[in-house]
C-alpha cells in the first residue's frame, strides 16, 4: 500500500466518522421536528433559524451537566459501557460503500468504501452484537434495580432479533452469493433491487433492525413509564449523551444498511444514461445514497411516532414464534426457487 | 340495567382474524393517520410573538382607574377585599390631605393596595364589588418571573398612568348588561355629588 492511498484511507475514514456524527446530531433535531409534525406542533424552533442550532444547545447542555458516577457503581466498567456502546456504534459505517468508486483520468480507482472485507455482512454482525455488551455493562455496572432490568430486556430483545435478522439475511446470502457488501450493492445495477427479489426477508430484516436499534414499538429497554430510563437511569452527562447518541449512530448505521443490502445501495436507474463524467456519477451515486438513508431514518421516526410500545410477552412471541419461523421459511423457499432446475431433475 | 349514556360499547373478545393478526394493514393505516397529520395546520403557534386570540370579557391583570381628571377613583372602602374569595387583596387607608384634590377623587384613599398574583384566581368579584368602579380586570396576562414576592403587585404595577394616551382600556369589560345596570338612576351610587347636594 502506497502513502497516497494510506492518506486517502485516513481522509476516507474522519469524513465517515463526521458524516455519522453530524447526521446522528441532526438526527436529534429531525426526530424532535418530526414528532412535533406528527402531533401538529411546531417543534423546537428558537435556536437559530427553524432552531438548526437546537443539536448544538443539547451537546453543551449535555457537557455542562454535572457528572455523577454512583458510590455503589463498578467505576470502571461504568465509564466503559457508554464508551463501548459508541465505539461499536462508529466501527460499522466501515463496511459501507457510501457511493460508486471514483475513477480519475489516470484509471485509480478511488473507492467510497473504507475496506471491503470479504465477510462485509460477517462483520457487521459481529459489531452490532458487540453493541450489547455497553449496554448490558452499563446497566450492570450501576448497581440499580431499573438499570439491571432496562439492560436484560435490552440485550435479551438484542439477542434474540438478532436471530431473525440473520436468518433473513441468509437467504439474501444465498441469492447473491457473496457475503461481501461492496458485491451486494454492485449486483443491485439499475432496477435490480434486492427487495424486489427478496421484499419478505427485507421487511423481516427492516423490523428486526427497529428491535436492533431499540427504537419503538420495540423499545422497551429504556421504557420510561416502567423503569425510569432502562439501562442508562443512572447516567448523566455526556456519559448519557454517549448512549443516546449511539442509538442514533445505530439508526443512521441500520438505514445504511437497509438501503446498501435492499434498496441497491447507492445504485439508481437511469443513473448512467444522464450522467457521464466519472465525478458526477460518484457525486450523484453519494447523494441518492443519503436520500435513501435519510428516508429511512424518517421511516424509524414515523414509525416511532405511530406505534405504541410492545409489551414484553408480546415482543419475545413475535420474535421468536413469528419472525424467526418466517424467516426459515423465506430460506427454504429461496433455495426451492433457486434450485428448481435440478429438483425438476431429480424426479 | 339501563345506560346512563349512549355513549357506551359492548366489549368483545372475538378471535382476531388474520389480517388483524398480522397487524399489518392496522399498522399501515397508522401511519398514513399521521403522515396526514404531518402537512395538517399545527395547532400551536410561536407565543410571545403570535398570540392567541382571547376573548373581549377576558380577564387578566388587574388595573386600578383614575377619573376624567386623573384622580384615583378608589377609596379603600375594602369590598373588593372582602369579596376576593382567594383573599388576595390587601390595603391600606388613608385620609386625603388638603392639596392633594387633584390625585384623589375623595376624602379617602388607598395608601398601599396590593393584590397577590399567585393567590388571585380571576374570578373577577372585586370587580363586581366595587362601587366606585374603580378595579377592572383586563386583557392583560400577569408575566410570569422567577420570585415569588414580585407576583404581589402594589399601586406602582396596578393603576394606570396618568397620561390620557396611556390609559387602560377596560370598556371591553362593560357588558351590555354593565351598561344598562348603569342607566338605572336609582343604583347611580358612583356619581360624585357635589358637597351641597350632601347635605
Amino acid at each position: 500500500m502506497e502513502w497516497s492511498d494510506i492518506i486517502y484511507k485516513s481522509i476516507l475514514v474522519v469524513c465517515v466518522f463526521g458524516v455519522s456524527l453530524v447526521v446522528a446530531m441532526y438526527s436529534t433535531y429531525a426526530e424532535r421536528k418530526i414528532a412535533a409534525f406528527l402531533q401538529d406542533r411546531l417543534g423546537p424552533n428558537r435556536a437559530g433559524p427553524f432552531g438548526l442550532f437546537q443539536p448544538l444547545a443539547d451537546g453543551v447542555k449535555m457537557f455542562m451537566k454535572e457528572e455523577i458516577i454512583p458510590d455503589v457503581s463498578n467505576k470502571a466498567l461504568f465509564i466503559i459501557g457508554p464508551s463501548l456502546a459508541m465505539l461499536t456504534a462508529c466501527m460499522t459505517g466501515v463496511v459501507i460503500p457510501w457511493g460508486p468508486d471514483f475513477v480519475s483520468e489516470s484509471g485509480k480507482v478511488y473507492p467510497l468504501q473504507i475496506t471491503d472485507v470479504n465477510i462485509g455482512i460477517l462483520y457487521l454482525f459481529g459489531v452490532v452484537s458487540i453493541g450489547v455488551y455497553g449496554i448490558m455493562i452499563g446497566g450492570w455496572a450501576s448497581n440499580n434495580k431499573y438499570s439491571l432490568l432496562g439492560a436484560v430486556r435490552a440485550s435479551s430483545q438484542m439477542i434474540s432479533y438478532e436471530l431473525a435478522m440473520g436468518l433473513s439475511i441468509i437467504s439474501l446470502v444465498m441469492m447473491t452469493g457473496t457475503l461481501s457488501v461492496r458485491e451486494i450493492t454492485a449486483q443491485q445495477a439499475s432496477w435490480h433491487w434486492n427487495v424486489l427479489y427478496q421484499p419478505f426477508a427485507c421487511f423481516l430484516f427492516i423490523v428486526c433492525a427497529f428491535a436492533e436499534t431499540n427504537r419503538a414499538p420495540f423499545d422497551l429497554p429504556e421504557c420510561e413509564t416502567e423503569l425510569v430510563g432502562g439501562y442508562h437511569t443512572e447516567y448523566s452527562s455526556m456519559k448519557l449523551g454517549f448512549y443516546l447518541f449511539a442509538e442514533y449512530i445505530n439508526m443512521f448505521i441500520s438505514s445504511a444498511i437497509i438501503a446498501t443490502l435492499f434498496f441497491g445501495g447507492y445504485n439508481f436507474p437511469l443513473i448512467y444514461k444522464y450522467v457521464t463524467d466519472p465525478m458526477w456519477v460518484t457525486i450523484v451515486g453519494t447523494m441518492v445514497f443519503f436520500a435513501k438513508i435519510f428516508f429511512f431514518i424518517f421511516l424509524f421516526m414515523w414509525v416511532r411516532w405511530t406505534l405504541p410500545r410492545f409489551r414484553y410477552d408480546q415482543l419475545m412471541n413475535l420474535g421468536w414464534k413469528t419472525l424467526i419461523p418466517l424467516a426459515i421459511i423465506n430460506i427454504f423457499i429461496t433455495g426451492i426457487v433457486s434450485f428448481w432446475k435440478e429438483i425438476i431433475a431429480l424426479f | 340495567m339501563e345506560a346512563l349514556t349512549n355513549r357506551s360499547k359492548i366489549v368483545s373478545n372475538k378471535e382476531m382474524t388474520f389480517l388483524e393478526r398480522i397487524y399489518l394493514p392496522a399498522i399501515l393505516k397508522g401511519m398514513m393517520i399521521t403522515l396526514s397529520h404531518f402537512f395538517k395546520k399545527k395547532v400551536t403557534f410561536n407565543y410571545p410573538e403570535v398570540k392567541r386570540d382571547i376573548a373581549p370579557v377576558f380577564r387578566g391583570q388587574h388595573v386600578l382607574k383614575r377619573d376624567e381628571n386623573g384622580a384615583e377613583r378608589c377609596t379603600a372602602c375594602g369590598l373588593c377585599a372582602v369579596a376576593c374569595p382567594a383573599e388576595a387583596i390587601t390595603m391600606v387607608a388613608e385620609e386625603r390631605k388638603p392639596g392633594e384634590e387633584a390625585l384623589y377623587r375623595e376624602e379617602k384613599y388607598a395608601s398601599k393596595y396590593e393584590i397577590n398574583m399567585l393567590r388571585c384566581i380571576f374570578c373577577g368579584l372585586c370587580e363586581e364589588a366595587c362601587p366606585k368602579e374603580s378595579i377592572f380586570l383586563t386583557d392583560r396576562i400577569v408575566p410570569s418571573t422567577f420570585e415569588r414576592n414580585e407576583f404581589i403587585y402594589g399601586k406602582d404595577k396596578l393603576v394606570e398612568p396618568l397620561e390620557e394616551n396611556k390609559r387602560i382600556d377596560i370598556s371591553k369589560r362593560q357588558t351590555a348588561e354593565t351598561l344598562e345596570f348603569k342607566k338605572n338612576k336609582q343604583l347611580a351610587h358612583n356619581i360624585l355629588y357635589p358637597k351641597k347636594a350632601l347635605k
